[in-house]
């Protein structure tokens, strides 16, 4: 168990390494580039300046001393200066992360409340009107654009009711948590819902319930015990595998509720081509990503007593 | 044959899905026939933030343009975004796929790192990424549309390749003297057609929603010309005194990728009785 830990940790760092260099050489080396920006941003057009510009932000060094340059600064947490106001990027992202993260974990509690025991009990009562209910549900869950779910959450809460504030962080109240929350839980609670319904599926049809329910053990039972847990461990690995979908959906939900979040930042820095604030959030973002993936995989592995750790 | 109709007229998803999809397309090929006026040009200023009603259906936007008329030239760009991209997928995907199945050693392990690494970052980041480089623009949404999201066709062939390699026309296509470019395409590809289709057809609801979403975010198609997401993207100014503006075109959105969805539900229930969306994210 441990070393597999161990070797689940390690695995970690050449994918983030691969991740970097994609991103920085996406974000470097294609037409319209970094450098290009940089020059825009400060509106350079003085042949002298763009050249000390250039110096100042090493953007005139060879692009491979320029990527091992990015990796040391990023080894000792540092992800660079800002384009347009020279602050630190870690600081201007790390401001940003616990907003971010607040929104992600409270859709993710909401959907993993509401989503797991919807597909169960579907799974259970296949053909039955809940079952069909929530499917439908769900099939539509994942189908709705989260801004259009966000407008209308906010039209029908914000404006005709006035129960709950249209947008903004507050002073981090759960009033404000609310509506942002729920439009980014939806999408999520609908792809648990479906995972969920389909694993259980899949355990019903296994021998060992066959021969649980041969013994004559309760329905009750033989659910709480064998088709529970099991399926608990299936969702587990694709519950944290669609993380990603919903750290992706943030920066739609935190732009249209005004969300003081990374998803904010990054858009906000596209729009300046403020390329080292955008580099600092993807990498933010999907390093969050991997985090939780790994957290998953760990426990996976702790919970589930049929894995080889060798 | 019989039984393939059969079949067909037994899912329920399958017909709703396809008789949505169907209704879409129409939409974007008959456009100026359907729409009352034109979806730029007749912005009128009179008419500004008209409410639903007789003359407008869904009422028109702040510059006076009719909305219904919008929408349905607005399927245009979501069809044109969704298909495109999904070619561009799919083809990556195949190829890769393709090739790291049937080769595998070295090749294999790098594409099936690539994969993985790629399923590890969250579209909308990847394409936001490459839409910071290239800039706005519909023709860039295509590019990175196009680039994000071929790990899952890539995922499936591959497997489905390590499982047919084995089959015996395939060892009877090799015994026959072919060439592996030849078994690859001929004997191959043919047979493995149906999982590649389902991804394909949920992939294409994806990229609907992710240019939505691009556009929404003021990155994706530029205005005046009518797309679904960009229709939305100003909305939120005028939700307190012109709702209709955000309602329309977001279920425009909604039903479209519903209809795909169900579309590509029904379509692995038929082709591909074993797969579930374990993993589809």
């Amino acid at each position: 168990m441990f070393a597999y830990a161990v070797r689940r940790i390690l695995q970690f760092i050449p994918t983030i390494l691969v991740i970097t260099l994609i991103m920085f050489m996406l974000l470097n080396v294609l037409p319209g580039n970094a450098a290009m920006m940089a020059m825009d941003s400060r509106k350079a057009k003085d042949p002298e300046m763009i050249e000390q510009l250039k110096q100042r932000w090493g953007l005139d060094k060879p692009l491979y001393v320029r990527y091992l340059l990015y990796l040391k600064d990023l080894a000792r947490g540092d992800l660079g200066r800002s384009f347009i106001r020279g602050d630190a990027v870690g600081g201007l992202v790390g401001a940003r992360i616990w907003p971010t993260l607040k929104l992600a974990f409270t859709a993710m509690a909401i959907a993993v409340v509401l989503g797991i025991p919807l597909g169960f009990f579907s799974a259970l009562k296949q053909g039955s009107w809940l079952d069909t209910g929530s499917m439908i549900g769900a099939v539509s869950g994942v189908s709705v654009p989260q801004f259009w779910l966000g407008l209308l959450l906010m039209y029908f809460f914000a404006v005709q009711f006035r129960l709950l504030p249209p947008s903004g962080y507050g002073d981090g109240d759960i009033a404000h948590l609310i509506l942002p929350s729920v439009t980014l839980g939806v999408g999520y609670t609908a792809l648990l819902a479906r995972t969920t319904r389909a694993a259980v599926i899949e355990v019903l049809n296994t021998d060992y319930i066959r021969t649980a329910r041969a013994k004559g053990l309760s329905e009750l039972l033989i659910n709480r015990k064998h088709v529970l847990r099991n399926t608990l461990i299936l969702v587990m690995t694709t519950a944290g595998l669609q993380f990603g979908f919903l750290i992706g959906q943030t920066v739609i939900v935190e732009k249209l509720f005004s969300w003081p979040g990374l998803g904010s930042l990054l858009v906000d820095s596209i729009f300046m081509r403020d390329i080292p604030v955008t580099q600092g959030c993807v990498l933010v973002i999907i390093s969050v990503f991997l985090l939780v993936n790994l957290a998953v995989d760990l426990m996976y592995a702790f919970v589930d007593p049929r894995i080889e750790y060798s | 044959m019989k039984n393939l109709i059969r079949k067909i007229k037994g899912r329920t998803n399958l017909m709703v899905g396809g008789i949505i999809a169907a209704i879409v397309v129409v939409m974007a090929v008959f456009a100026p026939f359907l729409a009352p006026y034109h979806p730029v040009n007749d912005a009128d200023l009179m008419f500004s933030e008209e409410p639903p009603g007789e003359t407008f259906w869904m009422g028109t936007d702040q510059q006076g343009r009719d909305i219904l008329s919008r929408v349905i030239y607005g399927a245009r760009i979501s069809l044109a975004v969704g298909l495109i991209c999904q070619v561009l997928n799919t083809s990556i995907g195949v190829i890769l796929g393709l090739t790291a199945g049937f080769f595998g050693k070295w090749w294999d392990d790098l594409v099936m790192g690539l994969t993985n690494i790629m399923l590890s970052i969250p579209p909308l980041i990847f394409a936001l990424a490459i839409m910071a480089i290239l800039g706005p623009g519909l023709v860039n949404v295509f590019l990175a549309l196009g680039l994000t999201n071929w790990s899952f066709s890539c995922r499936i062939t591959r497997s489905q390749v390590l499982f047919t390699r084995g089959l015996d026309y395939v060892k009877a296509a090799k015994a026959l003297g072919y060439g592996r470019i030849r078994i690859m395409f001929t004997q191959i590809l043919p047979n493995i057609v149906g999982p590649i289709l389902v991804v394909a057809t949920l992939g294409v609801a994806d990229a609907i929603l992710l240019e939505a979403a691009l556009s929404f975010l003021g990155l994706g198609t530029q205005p005046p010309t009518p797309s679904w997401g960009g229709m939305l993207s100003s909305a939120r100014e005028q939700l307190f005194t012109a709702p209709w503006i955000s309602i329309f075109p977001g279920l425009a959105i909604f039903i479209t990728v519903l209809g795909l969805n169900l579309f590509g539900d029904g379509l692995r229930d038929i082709l591909d009785p074993h797969t579930t969306r374990l993993g589809k994210a």
